[in-house]
């Protein structure tokens, strides 16, 4: 909520174990932007996605999930997600996508989602943050800060 | 032929479930066969994972309670908990505070309520609503909602409101501090109990349809669920003092395998920091993880079964009038033969479930949460120790923490042994029995096979490490012939991978 008691109109989802190397990446990035205090957005971390999700995507004017990702080519990519039945289904983990379609069925059609994929190189537990995972890192707070001061007023 | 190990593995066919589907964590079921499709051999093997001591030691002890969170991303609050209660141990605080235990206890049936829901709603549903060998694109949680869009809400809403317990009384969503060695780090303040007191009558309404949903389904497939990867165990967890289930604290209750939960008890209120004199663990070559057994029995007779059938059917009583009264249906069910139903998990999960609904609203109305006596004061602490032990009734069965520290603060070992592995030995002989009821000399199909991951499933293995970058796990089934080459393969769900349950041989 913010201060009038309002759902915020954007939501960022950091996805990732901060003990697991880069998978810290999505959590990093959420910590990095409470520093910033975006207006009217609100930012989640957990370890991963599950079903109850779809109730925080509720009243939202867009979403965007963060994730490290061993397949996005460097530093990172951003792109739509769209409501997917995925074998995700099936496990204590959901992906994007999967949230998206289980909101679907609930409640209709979904906020407008993106997934900002970070690229990832290391995910060993007990493991710091990669160099070039650093880098990605940056790289991304650069492009989400600017996207959202642009989409704020 | 007990299926563990077949007599004459050359030249038998090899089939692989790899890994198991809607479990945490990766496991892989392996099956010989021979000519004749005929099981000669069934093991369930886990993919362990090795690393907790070197993550945790060099660490100084009060961050223990919030690092091991990260071990796990279902049941990071039972892992919290438990570590905290064997710090307590470390510090000398052997009596919290009022508001401290019930602080610490709402977190657990917060967390109790959601993995629970979990589990049953999202999980096992699929299975029990359409069938074990139903179209395999309608068996999960969107099947559900399409065909049964209340139940599926109300999954997602039970599961919702037990994140908000946690929320509350950790501090956070994820990661949360509330626990610390000695006591909590904050209260529960007026607007939190009435924010969560708001709803509590309705989730107490729904866990109690739940139960009935769990009968139901029981009922209408009756010789089914209860011959369905049926073996006879001992059975193992915590229990309090005047008998109650007690998923917080207690003492340790084993008792002998019998007949419509009629064995004997092998031991009773033991004190767990000598948990060791009563439990061993064997290794096996062809398993990474250990298999505990009663010390008294040895590894051959010895293994249990943890988790909620053995709490809702070992316990005195449940101290909650609605799931006692449903305890008492459910032990009176078909003469009690459910007891020792595999199947019979996902009613007794549901019990607990509403027992810890009841729990909530129970201490919800307790003014002690909204104390200030937070943490054992110095004048009340007993000497420091360097060894403690924490257990507790964790969703999925009975948690072990055991830490050495060194004078200065830190954690020198550490060792785990979570609910999934006291279940190794059991899991193993569901999936045997499955095997011999159904796959046993029969063409092998996606729905057959479905068969040996509902046994395994029942007993909601957490094999967790909270990893799971885009793209990190192959996800897959494969069919290798007898020279070990991949014939066919096909797509399973994501999940994580390792598991965080190691012993060593240190006191």
């Amino acid at each position: 909520m913010n201060q009038a008691g309002e759902t915020p109109a954007l939501l960022i989802i950091g996805i990732g174990n901060p003990s697991r190397g880069d998978d810290a990446l999505g959590p990093l990035l959420i910590e990095r932007l409470e520093a910033l205090q975006l207006p009217d957005v609100e930012l989640l971390t957990d370890f991963q996605l599950q079903v109850e999700y779809v109730l925080d995507l509720r009243g939202r004017r867009e979403v965007v999930f963060v994730d490290a990702s061993l397949d996005a080519p460097a530093p990172f990519t951003f792109a739509p997600v769209v409501a997917l039945e995925d074998a995700s289904y099936s496990s204590h983990e959901l992906s994007p996508g999967a949230v998206l379609h289980v909101y679907h069925k609930l409640f209709g059609e979904p906020p407008p989602a993106f997934v900002l994929a970070l690229r990832g190189e290391a995910f060993e537990l007990g493991e710091g943050l990669s160099e070039a995972a650093s880098a990605h890192l940056e790289a991304a707070l650069d492009f989400i800060a600017q996207r959202f001061s642009d989409t704020c007023p | 032929m007990n299926l563990e190990t077949a007599a004459h593995p050359e030249g038998l066919r090899r089939v692989a479930i790899d890994p198991i589907s809607r479990v945490e964590g990766h496991g892989k079921v392996t099956l010989l066969l021979d000519e004749e499709d005929h099981i000669q051999q069934a093991r369930l093997h886990i993919v362990e994972f090795r690393g907790f001591e070197k993550f945790i030691q060099g660490r100084p002890y009060w961050e223990v309670p919030v690092m091991v969170q990260r071990l796990c991303g279902i049941c990071p609050v039972s892992h919290h908990l438990a570590a905290s209660k064997a710090l307590d141990q470390i510090v000398g605080a052997h009596q919290l505070t009022p508001t401290a235990e019930k602080l610490r206890r709402l977190m657990h049936y917060g967390q109790i309520l959601q993995s629970h829901a979990l589990h049953f709603f999202h999980l096992s549903s699929p299975d029990l609503l359409f069938g074990f060998d139903s179209e395999v694109a309608k068996r999960n949680i969107v099947g559900v909602a399409a065909a049964y869009p209340e139940v599926a809400r109300q999954g997602v809403l039970l599961r919702k409101y037990g994140q908000e317990v946690i929320r509350h009384t950790a501090g956070k969503r994820i990661h949360g501090t509330g626990s610390v060695p000695g006591g909590v780090n904050k209260n529960l303040a007026l607007a939190e109990r009435d924010a969560l007191l708001k709803d509590i009558y309705q989730i107490i309404g729904w866990s109690l349809e739940a139960v009935h949903m769990a009968r139901a389904l029981f009922e209408q497939n009756l010789e089914q669920y209860n011959a369905f990867g049926r073996f006879r165990t001992h059975t193992l967890s915590l229990i309090r003092a005047d008998g109650a289930m007690d998923l917080y604290h207690g003492g340790l209750r084993a008792r002998a395998a019998g007949n419509n939960g009629d064995g004997k008890t092998i031991f009773d209120h033991v004190d767990y920091n000598h948990y060791w004199e009563h439990i061993l663990e064997e290794v096996k070559p062809w398993s990474y993880m250990k298999f505990p057994f009663l010390r008294a029995l040895g590894p051959e007779a010895g293994w249990y079964r943890v988790g909620p059938l053995t709490r809702v059917t070992q316990c005195d009583f449940i101290p909650t009038p609605l799931a006692e009264r449903e305890r008492q249906a459910f032990l009176a069910f078909d003469g009690g033969r459910v007891t020792g139903a595999t199947l019979a998990y996902h009613w007794a999960r549901m019990i607990e479930m509403l027992h810890a609904a009841e729990a909530i609203k129970e201490l919800l109305h307790d003014a002690d949460l909204q104390g200030d006596e937070l943490v054992v004061a110095e004048k009340d602490r007993g000497e420091r120790q360097d060894r403690g032990i924490g257990m507790i009734e964790a969703p999925r069965g009975t948690l072990i923490h055991h830490y050495r520290v060194d004078e200065n603060d830190q954690v020198i070992r550490a060792n785990l042994i979570v609910a999934t592995t006291h279940n190794n030995q059991a899991m193993n002989e569901a999936v045997r029995q499955v095997a011999r009821q159904y796959l046993d000399g029969r063409k092998l199909t996606e729905g057959l096979l479905n068969h040996i991951e509902v046994a395994i499933r029942a007993f909601d293995p957490c094999l967790s490490c909270a990893t799971h970058a885009l793209g990190k796990m192959p996800l897959q089934v494969a069919l290798l012939d007898a020279e070990g080459q991949e014939i066919d393969r096909m797509l399973r769900g994501a999940c994580s991978a390792g598991v965080p349950a190691r012993s060593g041989p240190w006191l």
